[in-house]
């Protein structure tokens, strides 16, 4: 019998380390908020040129992560690109006047949406669209427009 | 004509040898899975006796664990070095974190789990089943009007098939404390940077539950192969020890390829 509970206890242990690694796992290494942001409204922006953002870029507002991007497609009349915002419920009070940036982490970094919030009374709801937004920075369009200046200073320069 | 007879007999024989081996494998293939019909119809006889699965995940679950953590302290801190190595060329050390856990939590943790619980516990499954059937005890269990299947088979199941996503999670915990240790501790990469991206980037669902997934459905495999290679014995000590490689071999090769499969379902995007 104390060679059966011994067993048991150890099992037991067995059992309760391996839940433990689990529970470190999704609570220490992976992202927990990503189930809850799930449960938040949705508002759209609409780009140009949407770089290299991705669906599950975070969206900041002041550099504080408050939703992801949880839809990107092409508007099939106007060609621009659409993404689907999913906010935070705890932040309803994006005034409407709001502005989407997509900026860079780094140099090299991921793509992410900071928004810039406006002065207006009235609150985007569940659909609405944010009407100002400026298009991501491609680096290979600026190196391009750079050398392109260049070479023209220059040919002027030996005129 | 009598030549040509000759000739066209020899590519026969060769067709004729190739259909008997693949009789053979489909033979198997399907005893394989009527046997496992019959193990899993002796699950409702296994949950009136939770004693024996308990036992089962004791010799299946825990005298893995020491080889389980070890392996997992050492492929973390393996990650680790290697990863900032080439990390830090770019100046992206601080990815580190990222690079370690989504290796170990997609790929390494179930994989590198499942191979070594082939080995260590299944191989020894294989063994003691091949032995109870070469000893008869198995036929002796019959008699006495008790299914060895439900009796002997199923618990080891059942136990193999809990224990393994339990393993596989403390391979990839112990990997990233591994990770974290030769990261932070040895090579000075920032000890937020580490935690921040890593929890940044690894995602619940589709990270950490299909890793879980994995290493369940490797758990099924290996254990089925044991098992079955087990019960499927020729009763000779011969028998036992090629059952026991088979095991080993079949398994690992089963775990590979299903781990492709799994991957190529989980991360397309």
């Amino acid at each position: 019998m104390l060679q059966s509970k011994f067993i048991e206890t150890v099992v037991g242990i067995f059992i309760a380390i391996g839940l433990a690694a689990l529970l470190m796992l999704s609570m220490k290494v992976s992202n927990l908020s990503s189930l809850t942001s799930e449960d938040g409204y949705v508002i759209k922006a609409r780009f140009l040129n949407i770089g290299g953002l991705k669906v599950r870029s975070p969206v900041k507002m002041a550099g504080v992560v408050i939703g992801r991007v949880s839809n990107i497609y092409i508007d099939e009349k106007s060609y621009d690109a659409v993404a689907e915002l999913t906010i935070d419920e705890d932040f309803n009070n994006i005034p409407g006047d709001t502005s989407a940036n997509i900026y860079t982490a780094g140099l090299l970094g991921e793509q992410y949406i900071s928004l810039a919030p406006g002065g207006e009374e009235t609150y985007l709801k569940e659909g609405d669209e944010i009407k100002i937004t400026s298009d991501a920075v491609v680096l290979e369009q600026i190196i391009g427009q750079f050398l392109y200046s260049k070479a023209e200073g220059n040919s002027e320069g030996d005129l | 004509m009598v030549k040509l007879g000759q000739l066209s007999r020899i590519p026969l024989e060769v067709l004729q040898t190739l259909g008997r081996y693949g009789l053979d494998f489909f033979e198997r293939l399907g005893r394989g899975h009527v046997f496992m019909i019959y193990v899993l119809m002796g699950f409702k006889d296994v949950l009136q006796r939770w004693q024996l699965v308990v036992i089962q995940i004791f010799s299946v679950g825990v005298l893995s664990f020491v080889i389980i953590v070890i392996s997992g302290l050492f492929v973390g801190m393996v990650l680790g070095l290697q990863g900032y190595n080439t990390l830090v060329d770019f100046g992206a050390e601080e990815s580190l974190g990222v690079l370690v856990a989504l290796s170990l939590v997609r790929e390494l943790g179930p994989v590198v789990a499942a191979l070594l619980f082939a080995g260590r516990a299944g191989s020894a499954l294989t063994a003691e089943i091949g032995l109870m059937k070469t000893t008869e005890q198995l036929s002796a269990m019959e008699m006495m009007a008790v299914d060895p299947l439900h009796r002997i088979v199923a618990p080891r199941f059942l136990a193999g098939t809990i224990s393994m996503p339990l393993l596989a999670a403390m391979f990839s915990a112990v990997g990233v404390l591994g990770g974290y240790f030769v990261g932070v501790g040895l090579l000075g990469v920032d000890d937020g940077a580490f935690w921040s991206q890593m929890q940044d980037t690894v995602d619940l669902r589709d990270d950490i539950f299909n890793g879980i997934i994995k290493s369940f459905v490797f758990g099924i495999a290996v254990t089925w192969i044991a098992v079955f290679e087990g019960y499927d014995t020729v009763p000779t000590s011969e028998g036992i020890s090629r059952a026991t490689t088979r095991t080993v071999v079949n398994s690992s090769l089963a775990v590979l390829g299903l781990d492709f499969i799994l991957t190529a379902l989980m991360f397309n995007k």
